[in-house]
């Protein structure tokens, strides 16, 4: 079970949150001049990425507000929560190592179905991921 | 079938509704120590939901009404037996006596809505909404305990709190009214199982402790 801190109300259960995927994904500029591929992957197609991840959280047994939160994905530790709108922030993120190197040896697994997206979208969003995932993936 | 013919506004229907966890009532009875652990419903207490901005003017105005509105999560508004929960930033529950409803002669929601006039936002009636179990008593923190994953001690949770969380996997509004009394609001269709979740949870009290 994680702990997740609302900003509103404290540290709570993660049964009193919802999930509401990956953030940072604007609606298009101009739907109406997206071809169906353009649309399915804004619709459907999201990043997955093995390290920190920003997500969007609902806390709708509590204040019902929605939060950003940025999330390791492998260790689950939770690296910063901060309001929507605001930009994703940095946390102790240096050089972004060329991004991919680290995600590889995973996503060839899975493969097929979309590798240059979750490929190329990953990269700036990956600080140095390897570095903290030893460290117990527990909770 | 009730005559609807002879009934006389809404208040003709008093008589024949029920509350809730009124098909309980006996069973809360049976369940309860005395000076141990006791729960009760409380039925049909007027309650108003509020969404407005309390930082702008006309949540001035609702906060004048409603005898203030609590700023942060965990705390609790209100005067004069009427009670301001924190729901979130802008979102508050109103929770007093029945005869405060309008239809008995009170004003509390009029007043609210007339308080908020056009200005963005609602005053919404939600008696209906939830309904209230009353559980106090010695043991009462350790049976809530059971089932909710706050720290109810008295140094985090002390009375006059409400917090809106889970007791017993369902979404209450649990309230500490006094050192040892807490009211609960489960939406009306969880009342009956919240309520036999809390008489289970009370169970093991009636037994002599095991040393």
């Amino acid at each position: 079970m994680l702990l997740i801190s609302c900003p509103n109300c404290g540290s709570r259960d993660e049964t009193e949150f919802h999930y509401g995927g990956q953030a940072h994904v604007p609606y298009p500029e101009n739907p109406n001049e997206l071809d169906d591929r353009q649309w399915a992957e804004f619709l459907f197609y999201r990043d997955n990425t093995k390290g920190a991840f920003a997500e969007r959280w609902l806390h709708s047994t509590g204040c019902r507000q929605w939060f950003n939160m940025l999330r390791d994905t492998v260790t689950y530790e939770i690296q910063a929560v901060y309001p929507m709108g605001a930009a994703r922030p940095d946390k102790a993120a240096p050089a972004p190592e060329s991004g991919t190197a680290s995600t590889a040896p995973d996503s060839t697994t899975t493969g097929t179905a979309a590798p240059d997206i979750s490929g190329t979208s990953t990269a700036p969003a990956t600080p140095a991921a390897g570095t903290i995932a030893p460290e117990g993936a527990t909770k | 079938m009730a005559n609807t013919a002879a009934l006389n506004g809404i208040n003709g229907l008093r008589d024949i509704r029920r509350s809730p966890a009124s098909h309980l009532t006996a069973a809360l009875e049976a369940g309860s120590i005395e000076g141990t652990v006791v729960l009760q419903e409380g039925p049909f207490q007027t309650m108003a939901g509020i969404r407005v901005d309390p930082r702008s003017e006309e949540g001035a105005r609702v906060a004048a009404v409603a005898g203030g509105l609590p700023a942060r999560c965990g705390e609790v508004g209100g005067a004069d037996g009427v009670s301001v929960l924190w729901l979130g930033p802008s979102e508050f529950l109103v929770v007093a006596p029945e005869e405060a409803h309008d239809s008995l002669g009170g004003n509390l929601i009029g007043s609210l809505t007339a308080a908020l006039g056009g200005a963005p936002g609602q005053v919404v009636d939600l008696s209906a909404n939830r309904t209230t179990f009353e559980l106090s008593g010695a043991r009462a923190r350790a049976v809530l305990e059971k089932g909710c994953s706050l720290d109810l001690h008295p140094r985090s949770f002390p009375p006059g709190t409400a917090l809106n969380t889970e007791v017993g996997n369902i979404p209450v509004v649990l309230e500490k009214t006094g050192e040892e009394s807490f009211r609960l609001f489960p939406r009306a269709s969880f009342a009956d199982f919240l309520g036999r979740w809390l008489l289970d949870a009370m169970r093991e009290y009636a037994s002599p402790e095991v040393p």
